[in-house]
């Protein structure tokens, strides 16, 4: 279903006309979506749907939470897709981030003591079945991003994954793994940076 | 313990929310006059979310059917003007810089909610974070006015952070068809457009531009949309004092 690629209408300037491609162009997407083109955006929810939702789920772990954020995610991509500039970032890493923001302000504003007393040493094992259900699609990209964060050290990894999958601060994150204060956050930066090069995306 | 080159080293964190409220506003304060770390964190950022990949789980069908009915009740909002890069504001010409400023309120004609540009900020409707860092900045310095009818309008403003912050209680809405509209009395260009207050009685907004060159900050009555100029007597003046 995948192939299903956005039909020109023949307004815009420019659509890329290669028919490489068999995801659709989210970029080309959201510029749709900015204009009100529901249909746009109903494919671009198809689109990245699982990947806003799994990710929502993994950082705030309760599956009606995870709905509701999911659906301000999407609320605000579709006021907001006008904005959007493809010379900063990617159409994805811009959902993404939109996604892991809205995530990590309701795990922060929830602030819930049970879930820091019994869940941080979770976000460390890679898969997580109790509390994820396992992605409908062990995508090829999926594969290659478990592989690119093999490069990272253990303290990399687990910096990382407790700040991303986790939503702690750094700070937080020094405590959790008993790091000097300050050091967290250089390990989430320098893995990240090890992270993207391994993956080859970023500017 | 911390050099002036520590702020550097939290793009990794800043591009994971690992920051607390008070970190990321210093930091996206630094973002805007450091390239370097823009393009840190945007590349940070693109790999941070393919991350989710790993992740992906399909949502329950109903959620879709709500999302997309959702959105036939609310209206895109109009894009950015094209002339706005995040960059510094000292860098950029004057003029350039007010040009923009006048052209977003041209286009958000139609009384559509203004949105407060934060180019640094993802979400819009969150808590200006950077407008918090304002309030509280040691050399922050408040100007308080009492309206009849209860209102309360305060603006403050600190020189080492350049912006100015209004905050509003019990403000009642302007007249039908007006906004309020907020100014900046800069000492050569005069009165600069501030931007649009969204109308709600109580609210915390950023003023656009540079307050640190103001010699006060305004707010008058205007038609829906905006002016160029105040094209009315201001009903609050907030004057800076000598700044520095």
């Amino acid at each position: 279903m995948d192939h299903l690629r956005p039909v020109s209408s023949g307004e815009l300037d420019g659509p890329p006309g290669d028919d490489a491609g068999a995801a659709p162009d989210l970029a080309d997407l959201l510029r749709r979506a900015g204009r009100a083109d529901e249909a746009a955006f109903a494919r671009l929810y198809d689109a990245t749907s699982s990947r806003v939702f799994g990710l929502a789920l993994r950082v705030v772990r309760d599956p009606a939470q995870a709905e509701e954020v999911t659906q301000e995610v999407f609320l605000e991509i579709w006021r907001t897709a006008g904005r959007f500039d493809e010379t900063k970032g990617s159409p994805f890493a811009w959902i993404l981030t939109i996604t892991h923001r809205k995530a990590v302000d309701r795990v922060r504003s929830a602030e819930a003591s049970t879930r820091r007393d019994t869940t941080y040493h979770q976000s460390n094992q890679p898969t997580d079945h109790d509390t994820t259900v396992e992605a409908v699609q062990a995508s090829l990209e999926a594969r290659r991003v478990r592989g690119a964060l093999k490069t990272l050290t253990d303290v990399q990894q687990e910096a990382i994954g407790l700040a991303y999958f986790g939503g702690y601060t750094h700070t937080e994150v020094a405590t959790m793994l008993d790091l000097p204060v300050g050091t967290a956050k250089t390990r989430i930066r320098d893995g990240l940076i090890r992270l993207r090069d391994a993956l080859g995306v970023g500017s | 313990m911390t050099t002036p080159n520590d702020i550097h080293a939290l793009s990794g964190a800043y591009a994971v929310d690992a920051l607390d409220d008070i970190e990321r506003a210093g930091f996206e304060r630094h973002l805007t006059e450091c390239a370097e770390c823009r393009a840190e964190v945007a590349g940070l950022r693109e790999a941070a979310a393919l991350l989710a990949e790993t992740t992906a789980t399909e949502p329950p069908a109903a959620l879709r059917d709500r999302v997309l009915a959702d959105i036939t009740k609310v209206r895109p909002l109009p894009p950015e003007t094209p002339a706005a890069p995040p960059v510094p504001a000292r860098r950029q010409g004057r003029g350039v810089r007010l040009l923009a400023a006048a052209a977003a309120v041209v286009v958000l004609g139609g009384g559509a909610a203004v949105v407060w540009q934060q180019p640094w900020q993802d979400s819009t409707g969150e808590a200006p974070s950077v407008a918090d860092q304002v309030l509280s900045a040691p050399d922050a310095r408040s100007t308080s006015l009492d309206f009849p009818g209860g209102a309360k309008a305060t603006v403050t403003h600190s020189d080492s952070m350049g912006k100015a912050v209004l905050v509003t209680e019990k403000m009642p809405p302007p007249p039908k068809g007006m906004v309020y509209q907020l100014w900046l009395d800069q000492p050569v260009s005069g009165m600069v457009s501030a931007g649009v207050m969204p109308v709600k009685a109580d609210q915390k907004i950023m003023l656009e531009g540079d307050a640190r060159t103001a010699d006060a900050a305004g707010i008058t009555i205007e038609p829906e949309g905006g002016s160029d100029h105040p094209t009315s007597d201001p009903i609050a003046l907030f004057d800076f004092g000598q700044g520095a």
